[in-house]
């Protein structure tokens, strides 16, 4: 498990870090790509992509409490499908990060949660894809193999 | 009256034991200590509650989901909201004209760590004063005339995950409040303060050595058997009962003649059932207490074990009927997990288990010898292992009951159940525990049972038979706590935002008023001037309501089904209204 010192005041720039680590495995230096897959396997960021699959997993384990299933929105927060026809991917991560806070409206700042900072990428190819039309609601149809190095850097990035 | 009360006449309270049995008053927000939420008004009947109309609204000021219900002490109603967690005291002469409000200042960081909406579930009353537990889990007492703080006590972190959402009970002296953040591997436990000074007299966790969970190896017992040393930590992997949930946010009962009290313990922590391996003693089981050392006198544990967040903190109702051609001092609870157990609440006796909706598929039935479940492999969510999803489940997470109480009607005999009726599918995936943080670690999908389009039922039960007697299908699920009267009707509300009456004996429809919001609160009657008056919050919201703007996935939408398949956003709107029925 990630010993983590308090909630610090996360950065962006940690969260890139952070994703850097999972998307590499650490390997190389702080590029911050778009998305986080990885080449082995399911390349890419398309919506049969293990990105896409993983990060609908993570967005229902970790976000849709809020802000609804497929993305679309709840009573508590604001539909994110709508939200990245505007929201740049810098800003997203920033959003993620320190959170926001809106009149009677809290969004809590994940920048240290492991649950959601290993898997930020995906959860934003996923969302990116909701966004712009290309990935329809509900669990992918099929479910791609987990790469192996992604197995690998999630379970160093997770802890457990 | 529907319990005959003996209790200690050296208590403070007594004033409490003697309100409650006025229908004209509603002093607790489950009617009275059995919980029952049954009144013996009868002015308002079956005859002629298709006359009701609109007596005078009131609006909280608050757009969140709103449950539970008001309080009514003499001329005054009080009123809670959801965060911010207002009260106000509303002047019954002058059409609920305010008398005084409250509003805390709270860390409004609270609400990033509130996993199903701000929502709060009322407010207690006792020897003038009004007690609040808010979301911050700060407990209040406020002086019921003025709204002035007398005492507050700061139960809890809310940067663990941990708050307050449940409605105090006084019992005795003593102000009873429990803890939610199941979600967030808080650990439960129920409070007990000192109702004049605010000082904390016994605390109890749902795990852990005895000296946490106050209980006694040998004279605690489960399924008849004492429950031996330590008894919390065992059926747990390393330290995982400190992060072990068994929060206890829903409703406490109160047996006045045994001085007992009586409550449901939540879902163990994280969802992942893979990674917690055991049988999370004592997460998911009924707690019997002893009011004044909080010592348990029995347990049972329901749902060992638990691989689909069915929580065991719904009511426990307390009532005395003839069992087997016996008297016996029943507690029946319906459980999130389907089951509607019957239990002898004096020892804890397993009498009876019987699924309370049809669609309950993970258990076939429930062991009453061992108290086991005989679960159903194929909707085992831990036998695949992580990142596998399993499927059609029933009931989903939800139960087919939530917190939303139901009640009990000593004139027909029979339980009113708000019911949910939905099914899911339940991945588990890995999970690490960061305080303050959700510790879930499942990805779940929620749809109607296959071919059918209601996910709600409003059904009335028979105790003894274990039995359905009617039922009336709702499009979605009943998140309001029905309120049975010796008028012969039952009353509750509906997400798309009716107030409905219904005959107790048979559900006909007797009346129905759509309200601004939908309704996940819980019906009070009172009167006043000689009057009687039906009272329902409005604002919708809580756990069946998040997905309110999305409605149900395209593979749910080929049934056939029109209203139903619908997103609840095209029926109804946030909202926060208090609204008062009356006969013209």
């Amino acid at each position: 498990m990630i010993r983590l010192n308090g909630r610090v005041a996360a950065i962006a720039a940690s969260a890139l870090l952070f994703a850097t680590l999972l998307s590499t495995g650490g390997a190389t230096a702080q590029t911050a790509p778009a998305a986080a897959a990885p080449p082995a396997a399911s390349p890419g960021s398309g919506p049969d992509s293990w990105a896409a699959f993983s990060g609908w997993k993570r967005y229902h384990g970790n976000c849709s409490t809020c802000h609804g299933p497929d993305g679309l929105g709840g009573t508590f927060a604001p539909s994110l499908v709508d939200s990245l026809k505007t929201l740049d991917h810098d800003q997203f991560l920033a959003t993620v990060v320190n959170g926001k806070k809106d009149k009677n409206l809290t969004m809590p700042a994940f920048g240290v949660d492991p649950n959601v900072m290993c898997y930020v990428e995906d959860i934003y190819t996923y969302l990116k894809l909701r966004s712009d039309g290309k990935m329809d609601r509900g669990r992918p149809a099929n479910t791609p193999t987990k790469p192996k190095d992604v197995a690998e850097a999630e379970t160093a990035c997770m802890g457990v | 009256m529907l319990v005959a009360y003996s209790y200690s006449p050296s208590y403070a309270n007594d004033e409490l034991v003697t309100l409650q049995q006025d229908a004209n008053q509603w002093a607790m927000p489950l009617g009275n200590y059995s919980s029952t939420r049954y009144s013996t008004l009868s002015q308002i009947n079956n005859s002629n509650a298709r006359n009701l109309r609109v007596a005078w609204t009131f609006s909280t000021g608050v757009l969140r989901g709103h449950e539970g219900g008001p309080l009514v002490i003499g001329d005054i109603m009080y009123v809670h909201t959801p965060f911010p967690n207002k009260v106000f005291a509303l002047d019954l002469n002058r059409n609920g004209a305010i008398l005084w409000s409250y509003e805390p200042r709270q860390d409004s960081n609270v609400i990033g760590v509130m996993c199903c909406d701000t929502v709060n579930r009322g407010v207690a009353y006792a020897k003038g004063k009004i007690f609040l537990h808010q979301a911050d889990t700060t407990l209040v007492a406020l002086d019921a005339k003025t709204g002035k703080v007398v005492w507050s006590a700061k139960d809890g972190d809310p940067a663990t995950g941990e708050t307050g959402t449940g409605a105090p009970t006084i019992a005795g002296d003593y102000v009873i409040i429990g803890n939610s953040g199941g979600e967030y591997g808080v650990r439960g436990n129920l409070a007990a303060y000192d109702m004049n000074t605010g000082k904390l007299a016994w605390r109890a966790y749902s795990q852990g050595p005895d000296s946490d969970t106050l209980m006694n190896a040998q004279k605690t017992t489960h399924m008849g058997k004492p429950v031996g040393k330590d008894s919390g930590l065992a059926g747990w992997k390393g330290d995982q009962w400190k992060r072990g949930g068994g929060t206890t946010w829903g409703w406490t009962s109160y047996d006045p003649a045994s001085q007992t009290i009586y409550y449901g313990s939540g879902n163990p922590g994280t969802w992942n059932p893979v990674q917690r391996p055991g049988n999370n003693r004592w997460s998911m089981t009924i707690w019997a207490r002893d009011l004044k050392t909080g010592m348990a006198k029995w347990v049972y544990q329901m749902t060992p074990h638990d691989e689909w967040d069915y929580d065991g903190v719904n009511e426990m109702v307390l009532v005395d009927r003839e069992w087997k051609g016996k008297p016996r001092k029943l507690l029946v609870h319906f459980d999130r997990n389907g089951f509607a157990y019957v239990l002898d609440r004096t020892s804890g006796e397993l009498l009876g288990a019987e699924k309370y909706d049809p669609a309950v598929n993970w258990a076939s039935s429930i062991d009453l010898k061992t108290g086991e479940p005989v679960r159903v492999a194929a909707y085992s969510t831990e036998h695949g292992g992580e990142d596998v999803s399993t499927k059609n489940i029933c009931p989903a997470a939800l139960g087919s009951k939530d917190q939303q109480p139901v009640s009990y009607s000593p004139q027909t005999g029979l339980f009113y159940i708000p019911g949910n009726h939905v099914c899911m599918d339940y991945e588990p995936t890995k999970v690490a525990y960061v305080a303050g943080s959700p510790y879930v670690g499942a990805t779940l999908s929620m749809y109607p049972p296959k071919g059918e389009n209601n996910l709600g039922r409003f059904v009335a039960w028979d105790p003894i038979a274990q039995k359905s007697v009617w039922e009336v299908k709702e499009p979605f699920s009943v998140w309001s706590g029905p309120l049975a009267t010796a008028g012969g009707v039952v009353f509750y509300g509906t997400m798309d935002g009716y107030l409905k009456a219904v005959d107790a004996k048979t559900g006909n429809e007797l009346y129905k008023f759509k309200t601004p919001s939908g309704i996940i609160g819980n019906i009070t009657t009172y009167t006043h001037g000689g009057k009687q008056y039906v009272a329902v919050l409005s604002g919708v919201g809580g756990w069946a309501a998040i997905g309110m703007a999305a409605g149900l996935t395209g593979a749910n939408e080929g049934l056939g089904a029109v209203g139903a398949y619908r997103s609840l956003s095209q029926y109804t709107n946030l909202g926060g209204t208090m609204t008062v029925f009356e006969l013209p």
